[in-house]
């Protein structure tokens, strides 16, 4: 089996030429973020990912996480990975300095997140769910909440977890039931809750219940979802964990993939809560933090395809099967084969792709945040949906393939490749479903504003085309011929879209998806572009790694003719698609 | 107390060395660099006694061009207080290295000197053994447990036969053999730190030392490639085979 290697030469050129990792750390607050210090940072946090999180993944699927009366034991190695990943001050990266965190910017937690979960996804997920739960805290709780609870979760020793969803209320949360009660200082939760990530587990001594709940008399709907803190254990008046709370784990479940990662059952009996914010204000506090969140899922795409294609490239180099086609002669590993060369280059172009979209997106989220720049805002607004819908898309695709490389033996538990798959499937689900961000991304982030900020995104990629047009490479012409068949078909298609959008809604939404892959595939070559651009500059002028270079243009090449040459077939589909989506009627689903 | 401890950079351990085509050297352009293993021993046994309060301060020293600078921030981010530089592109062998060592030595006036070895590129195990000889200073070599007391260290040393335990007086050169410590994972505030610690740089002229080097390379060559095994028909062809082609029976 491979061992994962943290991709530090793509890092740290995506973070360098493309995010613009000099320019971030020219923002107030982020001086700290020099490239030496965010080399060391990378080092450190590679070496751990590769040495503490690596060698559990595996088993930690095969163990997975195990309930008994209540309470749920993670797998072996778990307990200590997380002491240690705790104590080497790791969830403090992009937190405020103070509450305790060493206020890094996004884009450095981004490679450092990219690499924990390549190594470990279901680990990962625990770190995950808890910055969620402080993002929360931070921007709406009150000092109180802030002083009991902030520091504890900032320093890795608490936990946190969002429940949101009810088996009744899952994209839909306006069907929220659990309720609260009001006695004196708090509140009395009282509900179920399901697909609660790491809701119980025995790595922390506490854990921190983010809940969803109605007060009484709360308005229906949306409206009349309040957001309430419910420990595991109350803190005590000195702040350590004290009395057990009546939030309990009745099971977790039993699932395709994330085995090591526990997922609650939680039932609430009048446990004592806290109100986080202002009463009925709960959802939109949930939307605040829902771009964070589903930018890290995003990132799960990135870092599965990554673990993916490690794996598969270490097979292919390794499997002898068949001849050389030209050369004949002796058996060969797999790798010289064409076709299982365009299944490594499809896994490594298309993960390159997401990282860099990724990346630079994190870099804007840090611009966004410092220089209160709206349009910054708006692109990052804009490309959330694209990262979290496309990027995990791409993750399963990518997984597929890795399973497709092995042949047989992908199919077999012990090569570790199926596993990979089966992590990557919930990443498209979970955090809004690719449909859910597909809507999002039609309806809220194109149609409500009239394409203000797709528009624009289409002027950057028009103003580009000309900066392309001055490179004398070849692949790099074929790749701008590409890139500007893709710019064309997302023009059709954001027109399409905002001329149906009022009239005919059905039809604006009926081709989301695809339209969601066209702007990630776009968006993606886009970046490829950039990559290739600035590769042969380097080589132009005798810098660095020539084949790292070389190789970051035939990858862009390669993307082009594979991958972006889908967008105007795409465009067809959102543009004329639509009306055989909805025109079979309802029964004739049902005829046998 | 003050410890002097040394550091190297080398090619990764990770890294699968390559030799230049023309034989001169290995290829070091675009190969990751880091810590010596050894030394990384060395750095995590130093914190561990300032830990214990017997050492109070901890310089790091590393030779060798301005990129050593990075494996000097690393032993600062393992704990070290400040680190020396002394900065050559000359390139530097076992005796430059100890006399450079040795001037920095009487520069800092420490108790104890902790050493990897020896580098992994090179294997020469030789640069403790030579600091201590023109210290005159006591030496303890391939240490894998080191007690500090009453101006002595005891230090139970990795020798073929076993384990063999001596008493040295301080001022006392230790090299760190592997199992002396598992060093630990260096932690983000720790990083963080690291860049706010005092980096000095010295050069050899300064220090009069001269680092010319002693010895002269003829040739680096890969080792020879592994070839193919046979299979033998039986063991009588087996021990014929190991008799009279092999020899070595």
């Amino acid at each position: 089996m491979s061992n994962y290697v943290a991709p530090l030469k793509d890092m740290r050129f995506v973070l360098n030429e493309l995010a613009g990792l000099g320019e971030v750390a020219k923002l107030p607050g982020y001086e700290e973020s020099t490239p030496d210090t965010v080399d060391a940072i990378l080092e450190e946090a590679s070496k751990f990912a590769s040495e503490v999180l690596d060698p559990i993944n595996y088993s930690g699927d095969q163990e997975g996480s195990n309930w008994k009366d209540g309470k749920v034991a993670t797998p072996k190695g778990f307990k200590d990975a997380y002491k240690q990943y705790s104590e080497a001050g790791w969830p403090a990266l992009p937190f405020e300095a103070e509450y305790g965190g060493q206020g890094l910017p996004k884009l450095v937690a981004t490679a450092v997140e990219e690499m924990l979960t390549s190594a470990n996804m279901s680990f990962s997920l625990c770190p995950l769910l808890t910055q969620g739960a402080i993002h929360a805290l931070i921007l709406c709780g009150s000092d109180a909440l802030k002083k009991t609870y902030l520091e504890k979760m900032v320093a890795g020793r608490w936990t946190g977890t969002m429940n949101l969803t009810e088996p009744q209320a899952g994209s839909d949360l306006a069907l929220v039931k659990t309720r609260a009660k009001p006695a004196g200082d708090h509140y009395l939760i009282t509900g179920q809750k399901i697909f609660i990530t790491y809701g119980e587990h025995d790595m922390a001594e506490n854990i921190v219940h983010l809940v969803l709940a109605r007060v009484p008399d709360a308005p229906e709907g949306v409206k009349g979802i309040s957001l309430f803190v419910v420990p595991k254990f109350l803190p005590k008046a000195d702040g350590t964990p004290g009395e057990r709370n009546t939030a309990k784990c009745a099971s977790i479940e039993h699932k395709l993939g994330i085995h090591a990662s526990p997922t609650a059952v939680m039932v609430f009996e009048d446990a004592i809560g806290y109100m986080v914010g202002e009463v009925n204000k709960g959802l939109s506090y949930m939307f605040v933090m829902m771009n964070a969140a589903r930018f890290s899922v995003g990132l799960e795409g990135v870092s599965i395809a990554e673990r993916a294609f490690q794996r598969a490239l270490a097979y292919a180099k390794e499997r002898l099967q068949g001849k050389d086609l030209v050369q004949g002669g002796k058996t060969v590993p797999i790798i010289r084969h064409p076709d299982v060369r365009r299944m490594l280059m499809l896994m490594k172009s298309q993960t390159e792709a997401a990282r860099a979209l990724a990346y630079v997106v994190a870099a804007s989220m840090d611009v966004a945040k410092k220089t209160k720049d709206q349009r910054q805002q708006a692109f990052v607004d804009l490309m959330i949906p694209v990262v979290k819908g496309w990027s995990t898309e791409t993750g399963i695709e990518v997984a597929s393939l890795g399973v497709q490389i092995h042949g047989g033996m992908g199919f077999i538990e012990e090569t570790g490749a199926a596993q990979h798959l089966r992590d990557a499937r919930i990443t498209t689900i979970y955090e809004g479903t690719t449909g859910i961000q597909a809507a999002d991304l039609v309806g809220r982030k194109i149609a409500r504003e009239g394409g203000v900020t797709v528009k624009g995104w289409l002027a950057v990629l028009k103003s580009f085309d000309q900066e392309l047009s001055k490179s004398k490479n070849a692949d790099i012409q074929a790749l701008r011929s590409r890139l500007a068949a893709a710019a064309q078909a997302v023009s059709e298609s954001v027109e399409f879209i905002l001329g149906a959008a009022s009239k005919d809604p059905n039809a604006a939404f009926a081709g989301a998806v695809p339209f969601l892959e066209l702007m990630g595939i776009t968006a993606g070559g886009w970046q490829l572009a950039r990559a290739a651009l600035i590769a042969e500059k380097k080589i132009a002028a005798n810098e660095g790694e020539k084949g790292f270079y070389e190789t970051k243009i035939i990858t862009a090449r390669f993307f082009a003719d594979h991958v972006l040459s889908q967008a105007p077939g795409l465009a067809a589909t959102v543009t004329q698609g639509a009306a055989a989506v909805m025109a079979v009627p309802e029964e004739q689903f049902l005829a046998a | 107390m003050k410890v002097l401890v040394s550091v190297k950079r080398v090619i990764d351990y990770n890294v699968k060395v390559r030799v230049k085509a023309d034989g001169t050297g290995v290829e070091t352009a675009n190969v990751k660099m880091s810590m010596n293993p050894f030394d990384e021993i060395a750095v995590e046994e130093a914190v561990r006694l300032k830990e214990a309060g017997v050492v109070t301060e901890i310089i790091a020293v590393s030779c060798g061009p301005q990129a050593c600078q990075e494996t000097l921030r690393t032993a600062l981010a393992i704990g070290a207080d400040r680190a020396v530089l002394v900065e050559t592109n000359e390139e530097l062998q076992p005796l430059a290295v100890a006399k450079l060592l040795k001037a920095v030595c009487q520069k800092e006036s420490p108790q104890l000197v902790i050493l990897g070895k020896q580098a992994i590129d090179d294997d020469s195990n030789q640069t403790g053994q030579m600091l201590a000889a023109l210290l005159g200073w006591s030496q303890a070599t391939f240490a894998s447990k080191v007690v500090i007391a009453d101006g002595k260290a005891q230090v139970t040393r990795e020798v073929d036969g076993g384990l063999e335990t001596i008493s040295i007086k301080l001022p006392a050169i230790v090299t760190t053999d592997l199992r002396l410590n598992e060093p630990r994972y260096v932690t983000l505030p720790n990083i963080m730190k690291a860049k706010k610690k005092t980096m000095e740089t010295l050069k050899p002229e300064a220090l009069g030392v001269d680092v010319a080097p002693r010895l002269q390379t003829l040739k680096v060559s890969e080792p020879p490639k592994r070839k193919a095994g046979v299979k033998v028909p039986d063991p009588k062809a087996l021990v014929d085979k190991l008799r009279n082609e092999a020899k070595v029976i």
